[in-house]
């Protein structure tokens, strides 16, 4: 890993540019959230954005979807197709929605055929019993299903996570991470993952990318993830990380 | 005739309406109707065409202050309520305001008809091309933006889509009570449904029932008038609906 500058270090190799992001800069009510970020993502790859609360992660990949206000570059490169799972969907228990009518409604939007959610519940593990049950009082498990799901309808060849398992409990985040990194390899599809929980990083990342306090960083879990660079980032003792080295032997 | 058509889309609207928590938005957008009235009265042209003006000159002005000041919606709308309240009563002459307030029982000409149903045409149609884009967007708007929808453009059709439906129920609903015909039907279909496509379906026949047995009553009881006698009804049939079994 490489800092040019206070940037991050653009890594260059074989594999074909997915996403390539230049001085980008975003701020928001006239407070600077994300100054002067660079870097490119390759097809295939899963890139973590690991940082304190507030750092800007969430507005990192709403700047990504174009969905807030930047300065500085975006290119996605044309073949990109592109799914959200948004942080967190407060859903009105009082919505007469089940989650197949919320699919049913992006299936038609997308002008795709009901073929095609039947392909996405099967692959996200959906019964006919969850598909039929209202959004209000699906479990959070079942609900982030039919999020992926949703997300996972338009043939998306990259996929934006927002901490995709807060407020699940340890098993079904376990079974969440499993589905996605079995969804990564099997579809090949390159994804975006925000996530607080560093022994996810290091299982499943093959680049990370942090943002918040100190100097942005970039590069593989092992290689970016140092204790000075953790410390700087979390203001946490380095004990932190020797503990995730005891555990994933990293 | 034209009512029961009114009634079909009152029904559809307000089942959106209701599911983006704007039902009580909605009967207050039903005001802004009353300066427009008072202008024409004072200028001597059709009141409708008043009605019409103010009505969708409000809509698009608590959209823009709502997009400007960043306000909640309830908020902005409560502001221009209460002063399009207070112009329309202070120019509409007394006489008048009742008629204003609670709809008359007009004989329709020809070419009202044509226009109202027409316009409902139009609501009933546009709702139905609206509704895969209302349902992402009442989901989660984010979720709906990253899926291409054009949410800000999606809120001002069915907030256009909703004046109009007010619009064509004011002649004889009135400005108090045609955000009515929105709010009770839904309110009868939601509790009788947790079915998206069964409660579109209900509200629209509530809103139905509501009018055609309001109209009836109102000839009954021609001192009632159309516009409560409607709401009475709609009342009446959500208090039965209240004894179903959750």
């Amino acid at each position: 890993m490489d800092r040019v500058r206070g940037k991050v270090a653009i890594v260059t190799g074989g594999a074909k540019t997915i996403l390539s992001v230049k001085d980008l800069t975003v701020s928001l009510d006239g407070r600077s959230i994300l100054s002067g970020l660079s870097f490119e993502l390759h097809a295939g790859e899963m890139l973590a954005i690991i940082g304190p609360n507030g750092a800007g992660k969430t507005v990192l990949l709403k700047t990504l979807l174009h969905i807030l206000p930047y300065q500085g570059e975006i290119h996605w490169v044309e073949s990109a197709r592109i799914g959200y799972v948004p942080q967190r969907v407060v859903a009105d228990r009082q919505l007469p929605l089940s989650a197949r009518d919320l699919l049913n409604a992006e299936a038609r939007f997308l002008q795709l055929s009901p073929a095609d959610i039947e392909r996405v519940a099967s692959a996200t593990d959906l019964t006919a019993e969850v598909l039929n049950t209202n959004i209000g009082i699906l479990s959070g498990g079942q609900f982030q299903k039919v999020l992926i799901a949703a997300a996972l309808l338009g043939r998306p060849n990259v996929i934006l996570f927002d901490e995709p398992t807060a407020s699940l409990d340890e098993l079904t985040e376990e079974r969440v991470y499993e589905l996605l990194n079995r969804i990564r390899e099997e579809q090949g599809i390159t994804v975006i993952l925000v996530s607080h929980d560093l022994s996810v990083v290091y299982r499943y990342a093959t680049t990370v990318l942090c943002v918040g306090k100190g100097r942005p960083c970039f590069g593989p879990p092992k290689e970016v993830l140092t204790p000075e660079a953790l410390e700087a980032l979390y203001s946490a003792p380095p004990k932190f990380y020797q503990h995730l080295q005891d555990h994933h032997g990293v | 005739m034209l009512a029961l058509l009114f009634a079909v889309a009152a029904g559809l609207v307000g089942s959106f309406a209701l599911m983006k928590r704007m039902l009580l938005a909605g009967d207050v957008i039903s005001h802004l109707a009353l300066p427009g009235f008072g202008l024409a009265f004072l200028l001597k042209i059709n009141p409708l065409l008043g009605a019409a003006t103010t009505l969708f000159l409000g809509t698009l002005l608590i959209w823009q202050l709502q997009k400007k000041t960043g306000l909640a919606t309830e908020n902005v709308i409560g502001v221009v309520f209460a002063a399009a309240l207070g112009i329309g009563a202070a120019i509409t002459p007394s006489d008048e305001l009742i008629e204003a307030l609670f709809g008359k029982n007009h004989a329709t000409t020809l070419l009202g008809f044509l226009l109202g149903a027409l316009a409902v045409a139009f609501i009933i149609a546009a709702i139905w091309k609206l509704r895969d884009k209302l349902v992402l967007t009442l989901f989660s708007p984010e979720l709906a933006m990253a899926t291409g929808v054009k949410v800000d453009r999606v809120n001002l059709c069915f907030l256009l889509l909703f004046s109009l439906t007010i619009l064509v129920g004011l002649r004889f609903m009135g400005a108090l009570l045609a955000g009515s015909l929105i709010i009770l039907p839904a309110a009868i279909g939601r509790r009788l449904t947790n079915k998206m496509s069964h409660f579109l379906i209900a509200s629209s026949v509530a809103s139905s029932l509501s009018v055609g047995a309001g109209l009836l009553l109102n000839s009954v009881v021609p001192k009632f008038g159309p516009g409560p006698s409607i709401v009475m009804v709609a009342a009446l049939l959500f208090v039965i609906c209240l004894f179903k079994r959750s």
